[in-house]
């Protein structure tokens, strides 16, 4: 992974490309981190992929997290990895909560990275984070008509009525 | 290959609704359900596969079908109480499950693991590597119709489980590696066993060869049947023996060594042509090479403790509890509360037998995770799944789908 000197010089020149898209930097525990602007995101993966001697062509892993209680509410995380230098760079994009009936908007990075198909439908599972643009942005683990966001830190653990047919007529919208 | 999905679903569910083609061939579309519940699918995997005749035109995974909640209980557990929960997550790769989430949490706490653990753990996954690719290697014969095969594998994937039970009780989910190092050291005679069993497994990938090397009817239905670009599984993010089959040399136990790999010597095994038959080659040649590293690890397995000295992480031993009171309150503090970790995130990935298996964890200071999430080989690999069949016969399907090793535990977690 790129050393604090290396993490520096890629957010001065991500600055200087898209103005206002690095809004941190962090180096811990030997981990690069690169928070972004959540706006910026496909701008930023980009230039990371495309630029010559950065070069990030394999996205390791995307997943959300929910910070709650603090603020800005929900993380997306993308592992990135150049696997000629054998680099790992860390891009976190921070999301505000919009308030209940609304969910949090960001753009997907499917179309630059294939492998986030799967991945960024997971975290619109659990965590509710709309991907603007994604082919097919639906729920991937939980049931297709299931209320709520499970992941989320205020989602309760447990209480849930499991559907049996002595109980069905009692549990609500049955006759759905 | 690049058309987006949205036309994906629509082909699969509108065959009879909206006929995009001529009326001709979309009479002769068939729309079926491979799946759940079917013995080819390695679990509880259903595929919407449309058919023209016995080719395949679309196949859409849908899953969740196991989806328990493993990541979200993870949250209501203090730290080392969430092993044996993310254990269960890819059910044939329970070690590497464990060593991944130990690995974030030491980062985490900067702890340092002592030598000795790093080989125990070293030697266990690999241990475990061979079982899970002869679980693989039995139930994919046995898809393509080959019933004798399963029966070998299983045969020495019981001594394997034998070993496991011999060192920590467990047949499976051991929940051996802790934070810190590992459970407990080794019984007396542990070590010769293993080493026999390596030296009989060599023999015995042999006689695996033997029987399905120059079986005309596995050699029919494995080559030249699967083959994706080496670029398009790198967009689609698939590691592990399905890369390497397609000739890119990348192992994370290699390319970033942890606990200690640098010390051994041993081979990457790749592939070719990238077909369903190379995937087949690497993964028996990775038993060997597995076989190799448990030997090299037995051998010289260093001596000291076999986990951390810290207390405050590690539960401090048996014998000192009835002597030491400082002992049994660390003791206490652990079992009750078990101990805090400071504010931060850690993704640790490592090499699981299906490729890169990172497990992420966020703290927010206290004694249980504010987040733990597995990024599990075969839920990502699963996406290349559809590049692999379309075009193909249905056949071929399953053979893809077996050569695939996907686990639905861990895809659905």
């Amino acid at each position: 992974m790129p050393d604090a000197t290396g993490l520096e010089l890629i957010a001065h020149d991500l600055r200087e490309q898209v103005p206002g898209s690095v809004t941190g930097t962090q180096h811990h525990r030997g981990t690069a981190t690169l928070v972004i602007d959540p706006e910026a995101v496909m701008q930023v993966l980009t230039w990371l992929r495309r630029t010559p001697n950065q070069d990030y062509h394999f996205l390791a892993s995307v997943h959300g997290c929910d910070y709650l209680p603090h603020a800005p509410r929900f993380g997306v995380h993308y592992e990135l990895l150049n696997m000629e230098r054998v680099e790992r760079l860390h891009v976190k994009a921070l999301l505000e909560d919009p308030g209940e009936p609304e969910l949090p908007e960001m753009d997907s990075v499917a179309a630059l990275f294939p492998t986030a198909n799967f991945q960024e439908r997971e975290i619109y599972d659990m965590f509710g984070v709309v991907f603007r643009g994604h082919p097919d942005l639906r729920r991937i683990l939980m049931p297709d008509e299931y209320e709520g966001f499970p992941q989320r830190r205020d989602f309760p653990m447990g209480g849930e009525p499991v559907l049996f047919t002595h109980n069905e007529h009692q549990t609500p919208r049955w006759y759905e | 290959m690049s058309e987006p999905a949205g036309s994906v679903r629509q082909l699969a569910t509108g065959v009879t609704a909206e006929p995009a083609g001529d009326a001709q061939t979309e009479a002769e579309l068939m729309t079926i359900n491979f799946g759940p519940h079917h013995p080819a699918t390695h679990g509880v995997l259903r595929l919407l596969v449309t058919l023209r005749a016995e080719e395949v035109l679309e196949a859409i995974p849908y899953i969740g079908y196991v989806h328990t909640g493993i990541e979200k209980s993870c949250e209501d557990k203090s730290y080392w109480k969430v092993i044996p929960l993310v254990e269960r997550m890819d059910y044939l790769a329970y070690y590497f499950n464990a060593m991944a989430f130990c690995m974030s949490v030491e980062r985490l706490l900067d702890e340092p693991v002592p030598e000795r653990a790093q080989y125990l753990r070293v030697i266990h996954c690999e241990l475990n590597r061979i079982h899970s690719h002869l679980v693989w290697l039995g139930t994919s014969a046995l898809d393509l119709g080959a019933i004798s095969i399963f029966w070998y594998c299983f045969r020495e994937r019981d001594k394997i489980l034998d070993l496991f039970e011999y060192s920590s009780g467990q047949r499976m989910h051991t929940r051996y590696i802790q934070v810190g190092g590992v459970a407990d050291d080794i019984p007396a005679g542990w070590a010769e066993k293993a080493l026999r069993f390596t030296e009989d497994m060599e023999e015995r990938v042999g006689q695996y060869e033997a029987i399905l090397d120059r079986n005309e009817i596995f050699l029919q239905r494995t080559r030249d049947v699967g083959i994706v670009p080496q670029q398009r599984l790198l967009d689609l993010g698939v590691t592990g023996p399905l890369l390497r089959a397609a000739g890119n040399p990348w192992d994370l136990r290699k390319a970033t060594p942890y606990s200690s790999y640098d010390k051994f010597d041993f081979k990457i095994p790749v592939g070719t042509v990238g077909d369903c038959y190379d995937r087949y080659r690497v993964r028996l040649a990775e038993i060997r090479e597995s076989c190799s590293i448990v030997r090299q690890a037995i051998e010289g397995l260093p001596e000291g403790p076999h986990i951390t000295t810290n207390r405050k992480v590690a539960l401090p031993p048996r014998h000192e509890l009835a002597t030491s009171m400082e002992a049994l309150i660390h003791h206490f503090k652990l079992v009750t509360e078990g101990f805090r970790v400071p504010p931060g995130e850690a993704y640790v990935p490592i090499e699981s037998p299906r490729g890169e298996m990172g497990c992420f964890v966020l703290s927010d200071g206290s004694a249980k995770p504010a987040r733990v999430h597995m990024r599990d080989p075969s839920f990502v690999n699963l996406q290349a799944l559809r590049e692999m069949v379309v075009g193909g016969y249905i056949a071929d399907m399953i053979t893809n789908l077996a050569m695939l090793d996907p686990i639905l535990g861990g895809i659905d977690r």
